[in-house]
C-alpha cells in the first residue's frame, strides 16, 4: 500500500545496533566490490519507511569515507523480512534478483546494490533510493505535476513493454512462480486465487463464486510467457514533475501472460476516484496501449485485457478479504485492515457489472 | 431508553472532531489513520440507518431464489439465516445453476442489489460508473 501500514515497526534489534551492523556489511560488501580504498563506511538517519506484514522497507544514507580523504554519500533502501513475521509473499533474494534483471535491461527500477547475507538476522538487501512520489491522489491535485499526468500514461506503456521484453532465460530466476505443466497461464493464475479464497473466507461471496465460473468459461487461448510484474499500478509507482521514476513492488512478479499487467492496471480501484480515465485515473486505454505496442510491446488485444481486468477484480477482491485477516484473528488492531474488510464489495460491483458487458 | 444524544449524534460527534480539528493539524501516518477512521465511523453510522431495511429486502429476494422459509424473529437469527442461504446460493452457482438463462438474470438482480447495499454503506461514491474517456 502507499500509505503506512500500522503494523510491527520496528526491528527487534535496537535502531544503533541494526546501523552498526549494516554499515559492517556494506564495508565488507563495497570492499568486495573492488572498492579497495574504503577507509571507513557510516550508517545515518535509518529510519522505517513502511512496515508491512510481509516486508519492511528501510531509509538511510551511507557515508564512504576513500583513504585519500574523499567522501561521498549514497541515498540507499534496505528492504528486509520483518523480525520472526509470517512467510513473506516472495522471497527476498528472488525479489532482488527479479529487480536486478529489470536494473539492467533499463526498465527503471533502483539501482540494486547488495543482496543480504545473515548480519541483520532476517533476509535482506540493499538498493538505491529514489527521491520520488507515491500517493496518486497527490499526482491528480498537486499542479507540480501537472506535466507528468501528461507523459505518465505513455512512460508507462513504454515501461510495461521494457518489463516484457526482459530476457528471462538470461537471468537466475528458475524459481519465478509460472504455470503448472498442463495449466496455461490464465487457468494458473484463477486457480491461484480461487484456492486462496476457499481457504480463507468467513463469509460467502456469490458475486466472487459466479467470477470464478465466467472467467474459466472465458479462458482465452494460450499466451506468450512473459515476465509479468503482477502488481503494475497507481501506488506501485513512483513519480515527480517529470513523470515515472521507478517501478516498484515487484513481490508479485511470475511468469505469464503480458496481458495480464495491461488489465491489471485498469482496475477501477487503482484510478482512485478518476473514473473517466481508466488507466490509473491518468490515462485512456487507447493512449497507454498504443505507447505500449510502439515501445515493442506484445500486440493488443482489447478482449484479452477485458478478461484480465476482470480477473484484476476478483483478484482484488480476493486480496482485500486476505488482507482483513490479521485484524479479523486479532493478531492486528489497525484500523486500516478493519477498513480493508468492507472493500471486496466495490470489486463485486465492478465484477456484476463487466462480466454483462 | 437512552437520553439523547443518539448513537447516530455521537458518532457524527466523533467523525466532525476527526475532521475538523484533527486531520488538518497531522500529517503523515497520523493524518492517514485518522481519515479512516473518520471513514469507518461514518460506515458504522449508515450501516444503523439502513440495515433493518436492507436485512429485510435480502430475506425477501432469497425467498425468490431459493425455497421459502419462515422468517427468523431477532435480528441476530435473521443475519444468521441469510448468510446459510447466501451459502447455499453460493453452492447453487458452483454446480452450475446460475450459468445461463432466466435463473442467472434472477441471481445477478439479486447480487446488483445485494452489493449496491453493501455499498451505500461501506462506500456510496462507488455505486455510480461513469463513462470512460476514449481516443
Amino acid at each position: 500500500m502507499a500509505n503506512t501500514p500500522n503494523m510491527p515497526n520496528s526491528s527487534n534489534i535496537p535502531i544503533d545496533e541494526l546501523s552498526q551492523r549494516l554499515a559492517d556489511f556494506l564495508k565488507r560488501s563495497f570492499s568486495a566490490a573492488q572498492e579497495k580504498t574504503l577507509q571507513h563506511l557510516r550508517v545515518q538517519d535509518l529510519h522505517l519507511l513502511t512496515g508491512g506484514a510481509s516486508r519492511q522497507t528501510w531509509s538511510f544514507d551511507a557515508v564512504l569515507e576513500e583513504r585519500d580523504g574523499q567522501t561521498r554519500t549514497l541515498t540507499l533502501i534496505l528492504r528486509s523480512d520483518p523480525p520472526g513475521g509470517p512467510q513473506a509473499v516472495m522471497e527476498r533474494d528472488l525479489e532482488y534478483r527479479v529487480i536486478a534483471a529489470a536494473y539492467d535491461e533499463g526498465a527503471l527500477v533502483p539501482k540494486p546494490y547488495f543482496l543480504g547475507d545473515d548480519s541483520l538476522g532476517e533476509p535482506f538487501f540493499i538498493m538505491k533510493r529514489i527521491e520520488g512520489e507515491t500517493i496518486p491522489q497527490r499526482l491528480f491535485r498537486d499542479t507540480a505535476y501537472a506535466d507528468a499526468r501528461q507523459v505518465m500514461p505513455q512512460q508507462l506503456g513504454k515501461i510495461l513493454a521494457k518489463i516484457h521484453r526482459i530476457p528471462v532465460e538470461k537471468y537466475p530466476l528458475a524459481d519465478l512462480p509460472a504455470p503448472q505443466h498442463g495449466r496455461s497461464a490464465s487457468e494458473e493464475e484463477i486457480v491461484r486465487y480461487e484456492d486462496k479464497y476457499h481457504t480463507m473466507a468467513r463469509e460467502p461471496h456469490p458475486t466472487l463464486e459466479l467470477a470464478f465460473r465466467w472467467l474459466r468459461q472465458h479462458l482465452p487461448a494460450d499466451s506468450q510467457r512473459v515476465l509479468v510484474h503482477g502488481d503494475y499500478r497507481m501506488g506501485n509507482i513512483m513519480f515527480g514533475s517529470d513523470g515515472v521514476r521507478s517501478i516498484l513492488d515487484w513481490e508479485l512478479a511470475h511468469i505469464g501472460d503480458p496481458m495480464e499487467d495491461l488489465g491489471w492496471i485498469c482496475v477501477r480501484s487503482w484510478r482512485f476516484g478518476r473514473d473517466h480515465l481508466p488507466v490509473g485515473g491518468i490515462g485512456t486505454r487507447a493512449a497507454f496501449q498504443r505507447a505500449y505496442e510502439q515501445a515493442g510491446g506484445y500486440p493488443v488485444d482489447p478482449e484479452r485485457v477485458r478478461f484480465w481486468e476482470i480477473f484484476g477484480n476478483m483478484r482484488w477482491g480476493v486480496i482485500c478479504l486476505n488482507m482483513t485477516q490479521p485484524f479479523l484473528d486479532g493478531q492486528n488492531p489497525s484500523v486500516e485492515l478493519a477498513a480493508i474488510g468492507r472493500r471486496t464489495a466495490e470489486t463485486e460491483w465492478e465484477l456484476l457489472h463487466l462480466m454483462e458487458a | 431508553m437512552q437520553d439523547r444524544p443518539t448513537i447516530q449524534e455521537l458518532l457524527q460527534s466523533v467523525s466532525h472532531l476527526l475532521d475538523t480539528e484533527l486531520v488538518p493539524t497531522l500529517s503523515g501516518s497520523p493524518q492517514f489513520y485518522a481519515r479512516v477512521a473518520a471513514n469507518v465511523l461514518r460506515i458504522v453510522e449508515r450501516q444503523l440507518t439502513n440495515e433493518d431495511e436492507q436485512l429485510s429486502a435480502e430475506w425477501l429476494r432469497l425467498d425468490a431464489l431459493l425455497d421459502t422459509t419462515e422468517r427468523p424473529a431477532t435480528r441476530d437469527t435473521l443475519q444468521q439465516a441469510i448468510w446459510q442461504r447466501t451459502e447455499e446460493l453460493s453452492e447453487r452457482i458452483r454446480q452450475g445453476d446460475a450459468d445461463a438463462g432466466p435463473y442467472r438474470e434472477q441471481v445477478l438482480q439479486h447480487l446488483k442489489e445485494t452489493i449496491r447495499d453493501k455499498l451505500v454503506v461501506s462506500n456510496p461514491k462507488w455505486i455510480k460508473r461513469p463513462e470512460e474517456e476514449t481516443g
